[in-house]
C-alpha cells in the first residue's frame, strides 16, 4: 500500500423510493424521445470528486466515508451515497 | 422583556422582512444576529429566516447547518425554547437534524412562487397555539427545494406524534395533489420536533402578516408570530 494522493468520488442520489423528477425528465423527454428504448431508467445525482492524502486506497475511502457521515455530505433521510476510488 | 434572535446566514435574504414583522408588527424585541456572533443562548426564541444560505451549495441548508450558531440553537431547543425555521431556515433545521426528514427539489423542477392554502394540523406548537385545529391560512411560498420527504413508513409515526403542523390544501381544506405545489409527501408544508417547540415550514408567514401585502388584505401569517409571542410571555404553554 502506497501513501499518496488518491482521487475519491462520492455519488449522492435520492433513495430508490424518493422520486427523482430530474432523472425521470431526462429519461422521458430526452432519452426515450431520442429513440433509446433500451434505457429503462435514469437517476440524476450529484458527484463530488475529492483529492485525498492517505496511506492507502482503503484509508482514503475510510476518510471520505467518515467525512460524508460527519458533515452530512448526504441526508440519510432521503439519499444514498456510493464512494469509489478512481485514481 | 422577552427577546428574539433572528439569525443571519451568508445568503439569507428574508431576514429584514421577518425583522420588520417581529419588531414593528408583533412588537417583539428582536436582534438581527450574524450567525458567527451567536455565542450564548441569551434569547427567548430563535428564528432562522429564508434565503439561499451558502448559495444552496451541496444542498439547501446543508452548509449553514454546520454553523456554530446551530449548537446554540440546539441548546435552546433542548431547553424547550421556541425555534422557528422559515423556508431556508426550515431546510437548515432539517439538515442540522433538529427536524426529521429532508427537503428535496420540487417535483415540478420549477421554482414555485405562489400563494398556498395551509391547514393547521396541530395547535400544540408555540407557533400555532393561537390557531384552531383545521384552520385555513393563506401564506405564500417561494422555493425551488421545498418537497418535504420522509420515508413513507415513518409518516404514521410523525402523524401519531403530532409532528405534522401544516398541510397544503385546497379551498375545501382537502389535501389533494392539485393543492400540493412541490410534491411534498402527504402534502406536508411544515413539521415540528417531538417536543413541539422546534418548527419549520416552507411557506413565508412574514410575507402574509401585513394586509397591504396580501391579495385579500388578510394577515394569516401573523398568527404564527402572535402565537410565538404568547408562548414567550407564558413559558411552558
Amino acid at each position: 500500500m502506497t501513501p499518496g494522493s488518491y482521487v475519491v468520488e462520492v455519488i449522492v442520489e435520492n433513495k430508490p423510493l424518493a422520486r427523482d423528477p430530474e432523472g425521470e425528465t431526462i429519461h422521458q423527454n430526452l432519452i426515450l424521445k431520442g429513440g433509446y428504448k433500451q434505457v429503462t431508467g435514469v437517476r440524476a445525482g450529484k458527484l463530488l470528486r475529492m483529492n485525498v492524502e492517505a496511506n492507502s486506497p482503503e484509508d482514503a475511502r475510510a476518510i471520505v466515508r467518515k467525512l460524508s457521515d460527519d458533515l452530512r455530505i448526504y441526508n440519510p433521510a432521503a439519499h444514498t451515497i456510493q464512494i469509489r476510488i478512481v485514481g | 422583556m422577552v427577546k428574539v434572535a433572528l439569525i443571519q446566514y451568508p445568503g439569507s435574504n428574508c431576514d429584514l422582512d421577518a425583522l420588520e414583522i417581529l419588531r414593528d408588527v408583533v412588537k417583539a424585541r428582536t436582534d438581527l444576529v450574524w450567525h458567527r456572533d451567536l455565542a450564548h443562548d441569551d434569547y427567548d426564541a430563535y428564528v432562522l429566516p429564508g434565503g439561499f444560505s451558502y448559495g444552496d451549495y451541496l444542498r439547501a441548508g446543508a452548509i449553514a447547518a454546520t454553523s456554530p450558531s446551530l449548537k446554540i440553537v440546539k441548546e435552546a431547543a433542548d431547553g424547550g425554547k421556541p425555534v422557528l425555521g422559515i423556508c431556508n431556515g426550515f431546510q437548515i433545521l432539517v439538515e442540522a437534524g433538529l427536524l426529521p426528514g429532508a427537503v428535496l427539489r420540487n417535483s415540478t423542477l420549477r421554482f414555485a412562487c405562489t400563494w398556498t392554502r395551509l391547514r393547521v394540523e396541530t395547535t400544540r406548537t408555540p407557533f400555532t397555539n393561537k390557531a384552531e385545529k383545521g384552520q385555513l391560512l393563506e401564506i405564500p411560498i417561494a422555493h425551488n427545494e421545498g418537497r418535504y420527504y420522509l420515508d413513507k413508513e415513518r409518516i404514521p409515526d410523525l402523524e401519531r406524534n403530532r409532528q405534522i403542523v401544516f398541510r397544503y390544501v385546497n379551498e375545501m381544506k382537502e389535501a389533494t395533489e392539485d393543492a400540493n405545489p412541490n410534491g411534498s409527501i402527504d402534502n406536508i408544508a411544515g413539521v415540528c420536533n417531538q417536543k413541539g417547540n422546534v418548527m419549520g415550514l416552507m411557506p413565508h408567514p412574514e410575507r402574509a402578516s401585513l394586509a397591504a401585502l396580501s391579495p385579500d388584505n388578510q394577515t394569516d401569517g401573523r398568527l404564527i408570530f402572535d402565537s410565538m409571542m404568547r408562548t414567550m410571555h407564558r413559558p411552558g404553554v
